[in-house]
């Protein structure tokens, strides 16, 4: 899919801890950039030698700051290239292309009061979504977790926007969120929402589970990196391609290679819009999207490019 | 392009909506091949040819101020006609700034936007408005912003909130419905809003629509095209007025069935709202008598294949039992029954 694009210009570039950056982004033809909502992401094209390599991030500026936008980044250990880019290799004055604002991760505005929780660099959809609850004059409260202090990068922010209603927990002190008596005794039309670590956020949502809250209420995000694995070959029944799909590469991000137009939109697993039909398998699909109910699993036609694969032979694709 | 607005016009009492023949040559006849059935036709609202319906984000016709009077009576009449729960007010500022912004930008000659920061002047030479205002302080306008503003624009208009993975019409303004209450519909989910229309739900549309529509991007609109009929040419069929105008189907004769019974087509559009993540859904009606329409006989061959092989349940849906046969017997006359290639075009 053609992506709505705006390209833009690196303004400042500034460390704000080891291994996390912030980013200040202009509109390169001078023009404001979209209001967008809090929870929204944009998705960053970084130029990785040969290859476009696309990956989400948070917005967490004033979307009232329409001349530019910041994003931060933190340095990925097991990075395929587009973390570890903007930490090495991005300058100011660069040039990329990004998405228009895109929100998978928004307030539910008929709720009554909200709780945000932020684990590390999960803080930048939190900050814009504590941004909008003071904007409109919520009520809410954020829990902001983080390894040390010098890692609780978006404290003073914060504590600027929300007074009095944000609370730290720092590991380095043993300080822990207990999910538990966190939501316990919360009144109806309480809405939780938590951006933060795999096994953080599965604690969380199973600690609300179990006190009875209803799905409808709990919301995460989480963005993954396609995992890469063992090549497989694909066939692309429409279209008539046949090709590889290297360890280091996703399938999407293979079909792109082929000049095959896919539809995507967060390019993490989550929002389902890359969703393609398997016509054949040979071999185990691997699925690691947050999206496929497991019965659309187990029936073994669908599969989220962005970051699935095959575990085999050939894949057979309605594309 | 000048519009000549026919600003005398009316949609009620003694009828005197009429097309000009420019207005009959634009109209968005729906019709691609003899038969109609549901099915998700959503497309890019992208920028039409110059002059169609689609030239424009938001279409402004010479029925304009007469359109916008009627609304006014309507909501004189039943100010229930226009809903916004309280969760909306981000989307109504959002619905504001995205139609005078297009309004603005599309007709230069007809509506005037200058911003300084927050404060706004918003000026429409048609309706002889000229007001200041701060964004986002609904105090400043004599009313609130997704009101003021859809009192000023041509087509019904829904907002919808999104939560859940579902969409809630949350807010509306409705004057011109085709028979479906906003009173009643207020806060429904997609899937209970489409729960009357038939055969629909069986066919998967209104699941896949929906899953289309969650992911409706920013700057990206949509498009589609529905359609019913009317009697006279009356924008307010609702149900609130149903004895107004529900008789008004056993009215069709021989004699008049050309000039009563209007095809009725809604060019709906779809816009992603930035604050509120919100979604504004358009319904823009556009109304042609059968005798409009046969000035392209093309169109009228083609109506009366698809009025004739229309699912019953669909007709009965639509209200079109009681007139469809004296309708189809007055389009007979106009078709020679020779093979049509597929396509909309009028000639």
């Amino acid at each position: 899919m053609s992506h709505a694009s705006l390209n833009v210009e690196i303004g400042r570039i500034r460390d704000l801890a080891p291994g996390i950056r912030e980013f200040s982004l202009r509109r390169s033809d001078g023009a404001d950039f979209p209001v967008f909502s809090g929870g929204s992401h944009t998705v960053l094209s970084l130029p990785l030698g040969e290859r476009v390599h696309r990956n989400p991030y948070s917005l967490l500026g004033d979307p009232s700051v329409r001349d530019t936008w910041r994003i931060a980044v933190r340095l990925q250990e097991a990075s395929r290239g587009g973390s570890r880019w903007l930490h090495e290799d991005a300058r100011e004055g660069m040039r990329l292309d990004i998405s228009a604002p895109v929100n998978l991760f928004a307030l539910n505005r008929t709720g009554r009061r909200h709780i945000l929780v932020a684990g590390g660099i999960g803080i930048t959809p939190i900050l814009s979504q504590a941004r909008e609850l003071a904007r409109l004059g919520a009520d809410f409260e954020v829990h902001y977790a983080y390894r040390a202090p010098e890692f609780g990068v978006f404290a003073d922010e914060l504590e600027t926007l929300a007074p009095g209603r944000i609370h730290h927990y720092v590991q380095s002190r043993r300080e822990q969120i207990e999910f538990g008596s966190l939501l316990a005794g919360r009144p109806l039309g309480t809405h939780f929402y938590i951006c933060g670590p795999a096994g953080m956020v599965a604690a969380s949502l199973n600690a609300g589970k179990s006190l009875g809250w209803p799905d409808s209420h709990l919301h995460s995000e989480q963005f993954l990196a396609p995992s890469g694995g063992e090549p497989f070959d694909v066939k692309l029944a429409l279209s008539g391609h046949r090709f590889s799909v290297p360890s280091d590469l996703s399938l999407l991000e293979a079909i792109e290679q082929q000049g095959v137009d896919a539809p995507y939109l967060c390019r993490g697993g989550a929002c389902g819009q890359c969703e393609l039909e398997v016509l054949g398998a040979d071999g185990e699909l691997i699925h690691h999207d947050l999206y496929l109910s497991a019965d659309e699993r187990a029936s073994g036609t669908k599969i989220m490019p962005c970051v699935s694969r095959l575990k085999g032979g050939c894949l057979t694709l309605n594309l | 392009m000048t519009i000549a607005f026919k600003p005398d016009e009316t949609f009620r009492d003694d009828y005197t909506y009429r097309n000009s023949p420019a207005a009959i040559r634009r109209f968005p006849f729906p019709f691609h091949q003899d038969q109609y059935m549901y099915s998700v036709n959503m497309e890019p609202h992208a920028p039409g040819p110059a002059g169609s319906v689609n030239e424009h984000a938001f279409d402004i016709d010479e029925h304009y101020i007469a359109e916008m009077r009627d609304r006014a009576i309507t909501l004189e009449r039943d100010p229930g006609r226009c809903v916004s729960l309280p969760h909306m007010m981000d989307a109504e500022w959002d619905t504001l700034e995205l139609l005078m912004e297009s309004l603005a930008r599309d007709y230069p000659d007809l509506f005037v936007l200058n911003k300084d920061g927050e404060r706004w002047h918003w000026v429409n030479k048609p309706l002889g408005i000229d007001q200041s205002f701060t964004f986002g302080d609904a105090a400043t306008l004599p009313c609130p912003p997704f009101e003021y503003i859809t009192r000023q624009t041509q087509g019904d208009f829904v907002i919808m909130d999104q939560r859940n993975g579902d969409l809630f019409a949350d807010a509306g303004m409705i004057t011109s419905q085709a028979d479906w209450s906003l009173t009643f519909d207020v806060g429904m989910s997609f899937m209970e809003w489409h729960g009357p229309v038939p055969l629909a739900h069986e066919l998967g549309v209104f699941e896949r629509a929906l899953k289309y529509l969650l992911m409706l991007q920013q700057g990206r609109p949509v498009r589609r095209l529905n359609w019913t009929m009317t009697i006279n040419p009356r924008l307010d069929t609702a149900p609130e007025t149903y004895p107004e105008w529900g008789q008004d189907r056993a009215s069709v004769t021989p004699d008049n069935v050309g000039a009563k019974v209007h095809l009725r087509v809604e060019l709906q559009t779809l816009f992603r709202l930035p604050r509120s993540n919100g979604m504004l859904f358009s319904i823009r009606g556009y109304l042609a008598s059968m005798e409009e329409l046969a000035t392209y006989p093309r169109w009228a061959r083609r109506l009366n294949r698809v009025l004739g092989s229309l699912p019953n349940e669909l007709a009965e849906y639509k209200g079109l039992v009681r007139y469809r046969q004296t309708t189809l017997d007055w389009l007979a006359r106009h078709d020679d029954g020779a093979p049509l290639a597929v396509g909309t075009h009028p000639e």
